[in-house]
């Protein structure tokens, strides 16, 4: 199922997003590469979840182009997962909502179905297999949803605020899975408005405000010397929409 | 999951659907007959029609209607034999073209019914056009199926006859129902109206309430029954030879002895009266 | 009051005396709803379906059609259909007329728009939920559709038990198509409207009160097989 050849680099430029009249997203443009895993930071509002639904393929962009330049030269969308902020399942087992995922990326219904349960064991899951999805609690779930992407071996991984609606506990235990999605080589896009969990996670920070691209920079200078006002107000605590 | 689930439904809907529609095909020859509503609902039919299929092996689909629609039924070719009571409407159904190989089959009679109370007092009466005149002169409530059947062709001649054509649609007292027999006894009964029926339904019907025979016996209450086939000519899809089944057997002794034999309370309700 | 103690009793004496008519007049009730409902589902789960995930010009005008066709009047279809399938009209050389099956014809026009049209407000309603995550994993809108009809199977289940109450219950079409033949086109319902014309109350009322309890039936059952799902939607 992974293919030999990345997908990687993805280059946006000049991409801008406006609805009903009000521009979301203004003029973005920069290149990621396969490795670092890269966070989108910014308060509420600042356009993260849009900047990650354009860059994975959900919405396309009112101006400007988002492409895929690696030697893999398939459909933007293949390759990839999102994780979402709320858990998304089907009304159906654990182990169903794996195996339609499987399903849907080409696997046969007994590879599907082996492949599910890998994954299942995999995050500590396969006690809730046969539960139906919808009636585990949220860590678990987001967990579900953790293994539902790696199950179909994504070479790119997207998160928008994973763990905002989870308890400390649940929040280690995705932080952890994220971990391990990277070191098998899962390039991370994931954006979040919490400052210490990209402290904990980010090699490198894209850093929204107000729908503009503000700074980009390796985690380190960003968090101990930011070039821009807005980032400087943000690490204080002061910006916060 | 989701593709193969729906798959399977599909296929299960398809044989219950291939099970329902074949097991709904009859599997013995049969015969589609255009009847009225007084033969079916006198249960005339249910009594003959097995012994027609035991002699022949056909069953015979009575589809009973009013004898205008019936006769409609037959001239666009939707069955293969109509079987009404109204002379001159098969007559003229024979001359367009659309019936061939007309036959008399039997009689049965009219009554005037009305309520015991009797307003018009027209009881025993024995012309039935002094009765109708009566009725009209006392204003009294008269229910007339008005659905262009053989019973209501027979009434309007009747009141034609009685010399009081006309003047009764326009009254309050003569109300038309628009349909069969049985709801116009219904509606008889609930007014306490009087109504012109013919013998087999009123002896079957059950909701009487206040209801009873009143005049009966006048020559023109006779009401004749013929049959004929479709013309194939006409309409090629007309099951021609086992529809002249049906109409032989209905005349000949072994069909007539049957209608004769049909009774309801004791009473014989249909009289044969085939003349080759 | 008489009437209704005669009404019981003839609905039970019906019962238990297991009258051969009788249970040939159930069996063709069944028949013709049943297979009207599933001709009417597989047509119409697919088409509500796909018209709440597409969009094109003309679909508000399409939707609208749709959900005021649910109040189609049977007479006026069976009228309808009468006419296509007379020798005299465009239809008459299939010979359905007077048949059973232009009975499940009639009424699978009936119920088609009900299916449709709880098919398509179901979809639409589980598209909005489901779409960015069935588009992430690699799902086109088509393929999306028989994953959203499973979605939904409990909301359509109720779709497909309205548009069974519907026929089961109508009379006017399946009178007029079908012309209430005895022992071949006659149903619960055409039958119990020649007992009433025939003045036999209490065996129309008898035959009405099992027809009751034949509705009652196939509503507990869905409620049953209805419920056992609700407990695997609803979180813990």
């Amino acid at each position: 199922m992974k293919a030999d050849l990345s997908i990687l680099p993805l280059r946006l430029e000049a991409v801008s997003y406006a609805s009903d009249g009000t521009a979301l997203l203004q003029d973005v443009a920069f290149t990621l590469e396969a490795g670092p895993r890269t966070l989108v930071l910014g308060p509420n509002g600042a356009g993260k979840s849009l900047l990650l639904r354009l860059c994975h393929g959900l919405i396309t962009p009112t101006s400007g182009s988002v492409t895929w330049l690696g030697p893999a030269l398939q459909r933007a969308g293949t390759h990839q997962a999102m994780v979402f902020q709320r858990p998304v399942m089907l009304r159906r087992s654990a182990h169903g909502n794996l195996v339609h995922a499987l399903r849907l990326a080409g696997l046969d219904a007994s590879a599907a179905r082996l492949r599910a349960d890998a994954a299942l064991d995999r995050f500590g899951l396969g006690g809730l297999a046969k539960r139906p999805a919808r009636v585990l609690s949220g860590g678990e779930q987001q967990r579900l949803a953790l293994a539902r992407a790696w199950a179909v071996r994504p070479q790119m991984l997207f998160l928008d605020e994973p763990t905002a609606s989870l308890d400390p506990a649940a929040t280690h235990a995705v932080e952890a899975i994220v971990a391990a999605f990277h070191a098998e080589g899962v390039k991370i896009m994931m954006s979040t408005h919490d400052l210490a969990q990209a402290r904990r996670l980010a090699d490198e920070i894209l850093f929204l405000y107000a729908g503009r691209l503000i700074e980009r920079a390796p985690a380190d200078e960003f968090f101990n010397q930011p070039r821009t006002r807005e980032a400087q107000a943000f690490l204080r605590g002061e910006l916060l929409w | 999951m989701g593709n193969c689930y729906g798959e399977t439904v599909i296929r299960f809907i398809l044989c219950l659907l291939a099970l329902s529609l074949s097991a709904a095909a009859s599997a013995a020859p049969a015969i589609t007959v255009a009847s009225t509503t007084s033969t079916e609902q006198s249960g005339l039919f249910g009594y003959l029609l097995p012994l027609f299929k035991a002699r022949t092996g056909i069953e015979a689909h009575v589809v009973a209607v009013g004898t205008g629609q019936a006769l409609k039924i037959g001239e666009n070719g939707d069955c293969d034999v109509v079987f009404v009571h109204d002379r001159e409407s098969e007559l003229k159904f024979v001359e367009s073209g659309f019936g061939i190989e007309r036959r008399e089959v039997m009689y049965n009679d009219f009554v005037l019914i009305g309520p015991k109370s009797d307003p018009a007092h027209i009881a025993g009466e024995s012309s039935v056009s002094a009765a109708l005149a009566g009725i009209a002169a006392a204003g009294a409530p008269f229910v007339s199926r008005g659905d262009d059947s053989g019973t209501d062709k027979a009434e309007k001649r009747l009141w034609r006859a009685a010399g009081i054509e006309g003047k009764m649609t326009q009254s309050s007292w003569y109300r038309e129902i628009g349909q069969g027999m049985g709801p116009a006894l219904n509606t008889a009964a609930a007014m306490g109206a009087y109504l012109l029926a013919d013998r087999g339904t009123w002896i079957s019907f059950k909701n009487r309430r206040d209801l009873d025979i009143l005049v009966e016996g006048d020559k023109r209450l006779f009401n004749q029954y013929g049959v004929m086939l479709v013309n194939p000519a006409r309409h090629p899809q007309v099951k021609a030879a086992e529809g002249r089944q049906f109409i032989r057997w209905l005349t000949a002794p072994e069909g007539q002895k049957a209608i004769a034999a049909y009774k309801i309370e004791g009473q014989q309700l249909f009289f044969p009266n085939y003349r080759p | 009051m008489l009437e209704m103690y005669h009404a019981f009793a003839a609905a039970w004496g019906l019962l238990i005396g297991f009258d051969p008519v009788l249970l040939g007049i159930v069996g063709l009730s069944l028949e013709v709803t049943l297979s009207a409902v599933a001709l009417a589902a597989l047509i119409g789960l697919p088409l509500g379906a796909i018209i709440a995930i597409s969009r094109f010009p003309g679909r508000s005008a399409l939707v609208l059609l749709l959900n005021a066709a649910m109040g189609l009047p049977p007479v006026v279809v069976g009228l309808a259909v009468y006419l296509l399938l007379s020798h005299a009209g465009p239809l008459g050389w299939l010979g359905l007329l007077f048949t059973p099956r232009a009975m499940i014809v009639a009424q699978t026009i009936l119920v088609l728009p009900i299916i449709a049209s709880l098919s398509r407000q179901a979809v639409e309603e589980l598209w909005e939920e489901y779409s960015e995550l069935l588009r992430s994993l690699g799902s086109s809108r088509w393929r999306a559709v028989p994953t959203l009809l499973f979605e939904g199977r409990h909301s359509l289940l109720t779709a497909g038990l309205a548009g069974f109450g519907r026929a089961i219950a109508e009379v006017g079409a399946i009178l007029i198509v079908g012309g209430n033949i005895a022992g071949y086109t006659r149903t619960m319902t055409t039958a119990i409207s020649l007992e009433t014309s025939r003045g036999d109350l209490a065996l129309a009322l008898g035959l009405g009160i099992i027809l009751l309890g034949l509705a009652l039936a196939v509503n507990a059952a869905a409620f049953l097989i209805g419920s056992a799902g609700r407990k695997s939607a609803t979180p813990g």
